[in-house]
């Protein structure tokens, strides 16, 4: 198994708590994902097993949502709202910003798999634009000068 | 940082009796269970379980006017009183938090900041309708709501304000907090329970509507989280107190999300009636355009509603003023922007989320966003042609009311109105083939 023995309880301990099995579908991925970083077919499988759903009905889920990812992204996945406030407040020169300071462009992951940056819809951080959620952490207001700090400070830690 | 750092009207609200869902929004004790209960927390819901019928909470709540805060606007006495009573079914409420309306950040400030605010007015609403098991349907992304949910829930449990014979009551409720994964369309009550029963978001026909026939076919209530918010208020001082608030027919008060170019962007407390200009230019919320340019235009109630023009807005915030004056009041996001912003690039940011948020299940939203997406586009790259116009209009005449679910009409209001008040800067920018107004917000 891929899955750990900490998800597999979780998702084990999750899906008890429904009525019916079948909605443990999307906390289970979501596990999945805060372990891992992505959710695969191999992952749907060892899902499937776990809280005994048939394979085909957790991927017909999974590949609806974006949340899912099937491929791996960097350590810290860099999620720009674009959307219109946000726009409004620079978004769209923010994202040209952070292409220039990682020397990639949006969507792409930085050589040393640190960062990737993609673009998202509204992430409801409107009263707060522009923002980027980073992993689980949103940051708002943001300036040149906070992302600097931001990207020096991850840099630091990754 | 774990809060938001949203301006907020918290002080006003803490001095004003009548506001409630505000109240202790700046206060960073407020989401523990200790200081909850400090201000009077979980004494509703303990009355309610001692001294009140189901019935009654109902009357109460169909008194209040209260109306769904997620941009619906549905009565929600009315909604709790479609529940058949002699269903011998499992009754479900749930807790609509997958805000996502651009524009929209309200529900987050409720949920990170006055958690146990959220889940008593979900207990309070569960026994109205004889419900034993209620969800929360939080959006993937809040992560810090989704943590801040989960540990009010196990204190609340492990103070015995849900499980088993609440407080000696015999009345058992569990709840579950539920994380989606990032869809747009399941902030939609049948898509929703769709999600929550594990299959993609799709939006359901209706009818049977969800309150007949909801959550694993049973009977179901899906509300918003502010409007949850505010029942406890409504049953703590009566549903005439809140009747007393705002207009004739919009009653209560509101949080409005305040975005784009004004000086103090925030979330704000109100009467519902409060005039928007107020709200756009009060030194006490918006403080005006920033940089004191000029006004172009507003969306009031987030990204699905018709724009206002500046010569609209001196109007009140509800139901019924909104929609006199052709838009709609709908999750309450108001989105200003200035005299530099292109209305075809505003317009090419929205059709791009619904394009992307919409679910495919029906032709004309699924096919429709497409194709409005790649006109848009087109035009705002400058390769506009004559005719284009004519046929975005057509396109948005086949998409409205064709739809099972609101969103593909979501899509089309907002193309449709902008067209309406900027057309000559839409057949500028295709005759030109560039804006009229160079838009380019510097990220500094």
């Amino acid at each position: 198994m891929i899955l750990n023995e900490k998800s597999i309880a979780e998702i084990k301990d999750k899906a008890k708590r429904y009525p019916k099995r079948k909605s443990a579908i999307l906390p289970a991925l979501t596990v999945a994902y805060r372990q891992l970083g992505y959710v695969d077919d191999t992952i749907y499988k060892e899902i499937s097993k776990v809280i005994e759903i048939p394979f085909i009905e957790i991927a017909e889920a999974a590949s609806f949502y974006t949340m899912f990812p099937k491929k791996p992204r960097g350590k810290y996945l860099l999620q720009v709202c674009n959307n219109i406030s946000c726009a409004l407040m620079g978004s769209d020169s923010m994202i040209q910003y952070l292409e220039g300071k990682l020397k990639i462009n949006k969507g792409e992951t930085t050589g040393d798999n640190l960062f990737t940056l993609i673009s998202v819809e509204c992430l409801g951080s409107c009263s707060t634009a522009p923002m980027i959620q980073i992993n689980n952490d949103y940051y708002e207001n943001l300036t040149r000068d906070k992302v600097d700090e931001l990207l020096e400070k991850l840099r630091t830690e990754g | 940082m774990f809060y938001s750092p949203v301006i907020t009207n918290a002080k006003e609200a803490a001095t004003n009796k009548n506001f409630h869902l505000f109240t202790y929004v700046e206060d960073p004790e407020q989401h523990k269970l200790e200081k909850y209960e400090s201000h009077g927390g979980y004494k509703v819901w303990k009355n309610v379980l001692v001294s009140m019928k189901p019935e009654k909470v109902i009357e109460e709540v169909k008194k209040s006017g209260l109306r769904g805060r997620g941009g619906a606007g549905f009565p929600t006495g009315m909604k709790w009183g479609f529940i058949p009573k002699s269903s011998p079914k499992p009754k479900y409420l749930i807790c609509n938090a997958d805000e996502s309306e651009p524009g929209t950040c309200k529900d987050r400030v409720l949920m990170e900041r006055d958690p146990h605010g959220v889940i008593e007015g979900m207990a309070i609403s569960a026994f109205a309708i004889d419900c034993h098991l209620m969800f929360i349907y939080i959006r993937g992304e809040f992560g810090h709501c989704i943590e801040r949910m989960e540990e009010a829930m196990k204190e609340a449990y492990n103070k015995g304000h849900l499980g088993k014979n609440i407080h000696g009551s015999g009345y058992d409720l569990d709840m579950i907090v539920h994380t989606g994964g990032g869809a747009y369309i399941c902030g939609e009550e049948t898509a929703l329970l769709n999600s929550l029963e594990g299959e993609r978001g799709q939006s359901r026909m209706r009818p049977p509507f969800p309150a007949i026939e909801g959550l694993y076919a049973c009977p179901t209530i899906v509300n918003n989280v502010e409007s949850l918010f505010a029942v406890t208020h409504i049953i703590k001082n009566g549903g005439e107190w809140y009747a007393s608030l705002g207009t004739e027919k919009s009653k209560g008060t509101k949080l409005f999300s305040l975005s784009g170019h004004v000086k103090r962007p925030g979330n704000y407390e109100v009467e519902m009636g409060f005039n928007l200009k107020k709200m756009i230019y009060d030194p006490e919320y918006g403080g005006g355009i920033l940089g004191d340019k000029k006004l172009k235009g507003v969306i009031p109630g987030g990204a699905s509603t018709p724009f206002l023009t500046p010569d609209m807005v001196d109007v009140a915030l509800d139901y019924e003023a909104l929609q006199g004056i052709g838009s709609m009041l709908g999750s309450g996001a108001i989105i200003v922007f200035n005299e530099d912003t292109c209305i075809v690039w505003v317009i090419k940011k929205l059709i791009h989320f619904f394009r992307h948020e919409s679910c495919g299940k029906c032709t004309p939203c699924r096919e429709g966003t497409g194709w409005l997406e790649q006109m848009i586009d087109r035009i705002e790259a400058g390769h506009g042609q004559q005719g284009d116009i004519e046929k975005i209009e057509e396109v948005c005449g086949n998409i409205l009311g064709r739809t099972i679910c609101p969103l593909g009409d979501a899509a089309v209001m907002p193309i449709q109105s902008a067209i309406k008040h900027w057309r000559d800067e839409w057949l500028y920018h295709i005759e030109n083939g560039k804006c009229m107004v160079e838009t380019h917000f510097e990220f500094k």
